[in-house]
């Protein structure tokens, strides 16, 4: 019977940083992925944060295929079809290296991350979708049951890097099943378009790019946002909305992707372009109330499986390699220690999460994903009233500048009491400070 | 919405078309638990969520169900709230394959 130090389910960016981790430091791993090759079933925006990275493969830079280093973030607030209220950051110094975001595509990344954990010495095995976990009589997680035939294989631990729909540990009753207040759907679509015209839109040169980051009511009333990506020769856009939301309302998601590439802000930005993919994928943005327990005899939860996203930054893979790091560093230490699996030893993870960015961040934004549903006007109210503020003050027609802002305060009360601003202030300000 | 905005109409087969399949031809990954479940379900969330269109209504009240364009996202199992959704992924290799993702 084959025995493997370590098992890890699925080559994302989660499962290639622990796999990666764990094959460096000589444990014997194996790595199964369910896509023809490592990538083919995942999605992103997709935007790479090089430290997560570097402190994984610090010379990554060499050798992975990236898009283009980030050096200006749009923050557009947009209203279904007319309107948009922006505001932008560019910064010359983000153009000196080493540079601190890419983008990227995610097909490609993977399969060099995932050719980077086969040189590690992984065994990475794709095609394989595994069903179940095994688990011994007293409960220790000791393998995986694949659907391959004879397809039952053991490990001392198992890393689920699943991704967020977190079948395997759910179906293992490891962790509570995923629910729709806890998920958004985020819909996107590659657009291609000669190198040249994405520079001259975007303002850029180079390897130089762009993102922009969408709230407003282009979600029509739903909790989510938009976002539009500058690669090389393509552009990625995209919209995602709380799935607790799209089931409430009659638009679908395409639709709604429609609606915000029909926008006149947006629409001559993708003018001609050639569309090559349409995908769709769940992003868990709980945040750290909807967190499960993230380890047991025998198995740890690592990535979009365990929910670590950070909705409010728009950030996710870095969380996922860097907890893919962490569980791996934690067996490495346990392995030399002569120190078994066991749930007690695997709290270690935990703890060196707990003290890292990926705790401090999901525990700093905790009351946000509440605050967002309980007071959806936060995201659809303002946005409206910015933009018909910026409306009233920029159309010059006559009236004097005293009566316009007259006239826009009188818009605000109307649309929200003195007290219920204040309030919207104060739980603004206690949810994200 | 505002009082100017008009939903889109499209088809989204065209948006699938460009998309790469391995078809598991005869192996849904998906299915319905229990087809009357869905004729007495008023909310029929699975028709406008799946960012696929896999999910329609049919003429006699109840949902066609073909999952050859699933982008394999997990929604339908997620906003059906008569847990009717019998979902899993596709054999290792078949399903949607990404060209860039």
């Amino acid at each position: 019977m084959e025995k493997f130090d370590v098992i890890v389910v699925g080559a994302g960016p989660a499962g290639n940083g622990a796999a990666y981790t764990l094959a460096k430091a000589g444990l014997s791993v194996l790595q199964l992925e369910r896509g023809e090759s490592p990538g083919t079933k995942n999605v992103q925006g997709a935007i790479l944060y090089a430290d997560a990275l570097e402190k994984i493969i610090p010379d990554f830079r060499e050798t992975c295929p990236l898009e283009r280093h980030i050096i200006e973030q749009r923050m557009w607030l947009m209203d279904e079809d007319q309107t948009c209220t922006g505001m932008s950051y560019r910064d010359a110094r983000f153009s000196q290296e080493p540079y601190n975001r890419y983008t990227i595509i995610r097909a490609r990344f993977d399969r060099w991350f995932s050719d980077q954990v086969k040189k590690a010495g992984a065994l990475v095995v794709c095609e394989t979708t595994v069903t179940e976990l095994l688990r011994n009589g007293s409960g220790k997680v000791i393998g995986v049951r694949t659907e391959r035939e004879k397809g039952d294989i053991y490990a001392d631990c198992v890393i689920l890097a699943d991704g967020a729909n977190a079948l395997v540990g759910s179906r293992a009753g490891l962790r509570p099943e995923i629910t729709a207040d806890d998920m958004a759907l985020a819909v996107k679509e590659v657009l291609f378009l000669p190198k040249e015209t994405v520079d001259a839109r975007f303002n850029i040169s180079g390897t130089q790019g762009v993102v922009i980051e969408i709230a407003g009511n282009v979600t029509h009333g739903m909790l989510g946002t938009g976002f539009l990506y500058t690669n090389k020769d393509s552009l990625a856009i995209g919209i995602g909305c709380m799935l607790s939301d799209m089931k409430k309302q009659s638009l679908t998601p395409y639709q709604l992707l429609e609606g915000l590439k029909r926008h006149p802000t947006i629409k001559p930005l993708i003018e001609g372009a050639e569309m090559k993919e349409y995908s769709a994928h769940l992003i868990p943005e709980g945040g750290y109330k909807a967190l499960p327990q993230l380890y047991g005899d025998g198995w740890m939860i690592v990535g979009d499986a365990a929910g670590f996203v950070n909705a409010v930054h728009r950030e996710g893979s870095n969380l996922a390699m860097t907890s893919g790091r962490m569980a791996a560093e934690t067996l490495i230490a346990l392995k030399a220690a002569g120190k078994p699996y066991s749930a007690a030893n695997l709290a270690a993870y935990k703890r060196t999460l707990d003290d890292s960015f990926v705790m401090a961040d999901l525990k700093k934004y905790q009351d946000v994903p509440t605050l967002l549903t309980e007071q959806p006007h936060m995201l659809g109210m303002y946005p409206r009233f910015l933009g018909d503020a910026a409306r009233e003050l920029l159309t010059v027609d006559g009236v004097s500048k005293r009566a316009k802002q007259q006239k826009i305060m009188a818009d605000l009360k109307g649309k929200r009491s003195l007290l219920g601003l204040l309030g919207d202030a104060y739980r603004f300000w206690r949810a994200f400070r | 919405m505002s009082a100017t905005f008009v939903p889109p109409t499209l088809n989204v087969e065209e948006k699938l078309f460009q998309n790469r399949y391995r078809v598991d031809t005869g192996r849904p990954h998906i299915r319905v638990r229990n087809e009357s479940t869905c004729v007495s379900c008023d909310a029929k969330a699975c028709t406008v969520c799946c960012p696929a269109g896999c999910w329609r209504a049919d003429p006699a009240g109840g949902i066609e169900l073909v999952v050859d364009g699933c982008l394999e996202c997990g929604t339908c199992r997620l906003i059906c709230d008569q847990n009717n959704v019998d979902w899993n992924y596709p054999r290792g290799g078949f399903g949607i394959l990404f060209k860039f993702g």
